[in-house]
């Protein structure tokens, strides 16, 4: 185990910046998640980690040696792939074996490693089977076992449950945090769903466009925000954003489109007129008297909670509520944000304005 | 639900017995005997028939012009002790082993080659292709001439460099006629075997070698663990189509040499043109060509054991 720097990469395809400047530390033992859309840098970043893509300029070190020119197998990782990449023509065991047997490992060695980390995964039954053979989740687990063999200082995961289906993926997402939580090895997880980032991160890296938006623990980046683009992608359903402007006329309160006013705990020092986006996450709307009207369009009852769409100020919100209320699609609701837990941002560059 | 299930429906034309015709239209192996017509008069009018015939003339004293008469196994005894047509059986195992063995060893090269990142990879694919799409023929005349005994370029070259002082006579000496040919049917042969290994490499997933870097594989530790492995069951089925291609070949050989000099290129396929056609011979010429049929088939039967399913490539894919 060992701690990971990640200091001012970047990374160039011919003249094409894909990564604009990336600076992560990552702790021993830490579970960092990489998030983002596609296209944002994210897997060229893991894949410079491992070594299979050069540093354009920057370094990378892991524990205290800086990384950037030292062959992949020398730089003590192991990485699980999307497709999982396991040897069709080689049996579990030999898939696991695999880079025991390229260092020269003895045989009852290899095999000593293959049955512990066979063990830890339950897998044992299934040494002798080849890949095809075997279910997604259970190549998915070959893939991790391949890993845990080589007993690496950093475990990095590359999208890897996104080729299971939506059940096998929260189950596999269980399994691979508890895995974690009993190796205790470092592990980078790149993934697009921000779902698998709450879940099993110590430490969200929001990646956007070649550039980090924030890093925190999943909690902060969901309550502080840094900016319009982290509020957007993390949470589910999506935050909503209203623009208008912060009024100070005697209390703060916002202005939103068409004249809705929405409540304000307190306006940002001179913002008074000033035009911004107002976040509020579906999950902090209320019914009230005093909430600004709003017309309902779509009601999707889920069973633990109700979404429901309307119009609020001519614009489409999402409201998400536990408590069970009779909606229709045409009824007028006073939705009411909670100001406590409002966001407001910046219109033009989305910086968080708020405390 | 209830009253529609009850509502009459309407009474049905008298049944009618089914007569033979009538359930043939209905069965669907008689549809599909129709559909294969095409394709058997094919095979049976160009494979079967003159394969069946050849057999038979094999037995007969048949010769061109005349009719001949069943004589049973005569042809092949007289056979058994023609020295000649055991030399074209030794020629033709020692060209086919010799020629397949460095195509595939050069084609599977240059397929690893080709399937490296490069500048002109388009084109360079393509110019690998032209030894196979020039006519035969055609190659084999530029052979003959760059093997000529007067004009040979590669004697003019040699010679302008100080190397030799006279020509090679290149198909007029047995060693040198037999390295020349399989030196032709290798140009010829190579592209085949390249762009089928080629075509095979790239369905071989990139993630794999990533996989194998990341465990610590060096490059020829990737090639003998991975795309070895990966590429037998296409190796198979090239090798197979190359043995046969070259064993039964005719054209080069007639082309360059026409099996000289004293038979040291007769293949089994030119000399059976030689006795069959040439001095018509017909029944004499079936049987050297019969006789090449258990070496196909021992050819056959080995590609068909190798091109087995691997244990590896069974069972269900839960894609």
């Amino acid at each position: 185990m060992s701690s990971v720097q990640i200091r001012d990469v970047r990374k160039s395809f011919g003249n094409f910046e894909v990564l604009h400047g990336v600076t992560i530390p990552i702790e021993d033992g830490e579970f960092v998640v990489l998030v983002g859309p596609s296209g944002c840098g994210k897997s060229t970043l893991l894949r410079m980690l491992a070594g299979l893509e050069n540093i354009t300029s920057g370094t990378i070190s892991i524990g205290d040696r800086v990384v950037n020119n030292v062959q992949p197998k020398e730089r003590d990782i192991a990485m699980v792939f999307q497709n999982y990449a396991l040897y069709p023509h080689m049996s579990v065991a030999d898939n696991m074996g695999f880079s025991m047997k390229l260092r020269g490992a003895k045989a009852d060695e290899i095999s000593a490693s293959v049955k512990r980390a066979a063990e830890i995964l339950a897998l044992t039954p299934l040494l002798d089977r080849y890949p095809r053979q075997l279910s997604g989740g259970q190549r998915q687990r070959v893939a991790m076992g391949r890993a845990i063999v080589r007993d690496p200082q950093v475990f990095l995961f590359d999208e890897p449950l996104s080729n299971l289906d939506a059940k096998l993926r929260v189950a596999m997402r269980t399994e691979i945090k508890e895995l974690h939580q009993r190796l205790k090895t470092t592990t980078v997880y790149v993934t697009h769903d921000q779902i698998e980032a709450m879940t099993m991160a110590d430490k969200i890296v929001v990646m956007h466009d070649g550039i980090v938006e924030q890093m925190g623990s999943p909690l902060e980046l969901y309550d502080t925000p840094a900016n319009q683009f982290v509020a957007g992608f993390i949470g589910s359903p999506a935050m909503n954003f209203l623009k208008g402007s912060v009024k100070v006329n005697g209390s703060a309160y916002f202005e939103g489109p068409n004249g809705v006013k929405l409540p304000l705990k307190s306006a940002p020092a001179n913002s008074d007129g000033k035009p911004a986006v107002y976040g509020v996450r579906p999950e902090h709307f209320t019914i009230a008297d005093d909430g600004a009207e709003a017309e309902i369009v779509v009601v999707e009852p889920t069973g633990s909670e109700t979404q429901v769409f309307a119009k609020l100020g001519g614009e489409q919100v999402v409201a998400v509520f536990r408590e069970r209320h009779q909606f229709n699609p045409g009824d007028k609701v006073r939705l009411k944000p909670d100001p406590t837990l409002v966001h407001l941002f910046d219109d033009g560059t989305g910086k968080r304005l708020n405390g | 639900m209830a009253d529609i299930a009850l509502t009459p429906r309407r009474a049905k034309p008298a049944l009618r017995e089914a007569t033979t015709w009538d359930q043939l239209k209905h069965n669907k192996n008689w549809l599909g005997f129709w559909f294969m017509l095409p394709a058997m008069a094919f095979l049976i009018f160009f494979l079967a028939y003159p394969l069946g015939l050849g057999i038979w003339l094999s037995f007969t004293d048949t010769r061109i012009g005349r009719v001949g008469h069943f004589v049973g196994t005569e042809n092949y005894e007289w056979l058994w002790d023609d020295a000649i047509f055991w030399l074209s059986v030794f020629n033709t195992l020692l060209y086919t082993s010799i020629a397949s063995a460095i195509k595939f060893g050069v084609g599977l090269y240059l397929a690893l080659l080709l399937n490296e990142r490069m500048p002109f990879k388009a084109i360079l694919r393509a110019a690998v292709l032209i030894p196979f799409i020039v006519p035969t023929v055609l190659s084999a005349l530029a052979f003959w001439w760059i093997f000529d005994s007067q004009f040979s370029i590669i004697s003019w070259s040699l010679k302008h460099l100080g190397l030799i002082t006279q020509n090679i006579n290149f198909l007029g000496d047995t060693t040198w006629a037999r390295i020349c040919v399989i030196f032709a049917n290798i140009w010829r042969g190579v592209p085949f075997v390249a762009i089928t290994l080629l075509a095979g490499l790239q369905t071989v997933s990139p993630s794999l070698y990533e996989a194998a870097i990341l465990d610590g594989a060096t490059s020829w530790q990737r090639f003998r663990y991975i795309t070895y492995p990966l590429l037998t069951p296409i190796i198979a089925v090239v090798m197979t189509f190359s043995v046969l291609f070259t064993f039964t070949d005719f054209q080069l050989i007639w082309a360059m040499t026409r099996g000289g000099p004293v038979n040291a290129t007769h293949l089994m396929a030119t000399l059976s043109y030689q006795r069959a056609i040439i001095a018509g011979q017909l029944g004499e010429g079936a049987a050297i060509s019969s006789a090449m049929i258990p070496f196909l088939l021992a050819a056959i039967m080995v590609s068909w054991f190798g091109l087995q399913r691997r244990k590896w490539q069974q069972g269900e894919s839960n894609d």
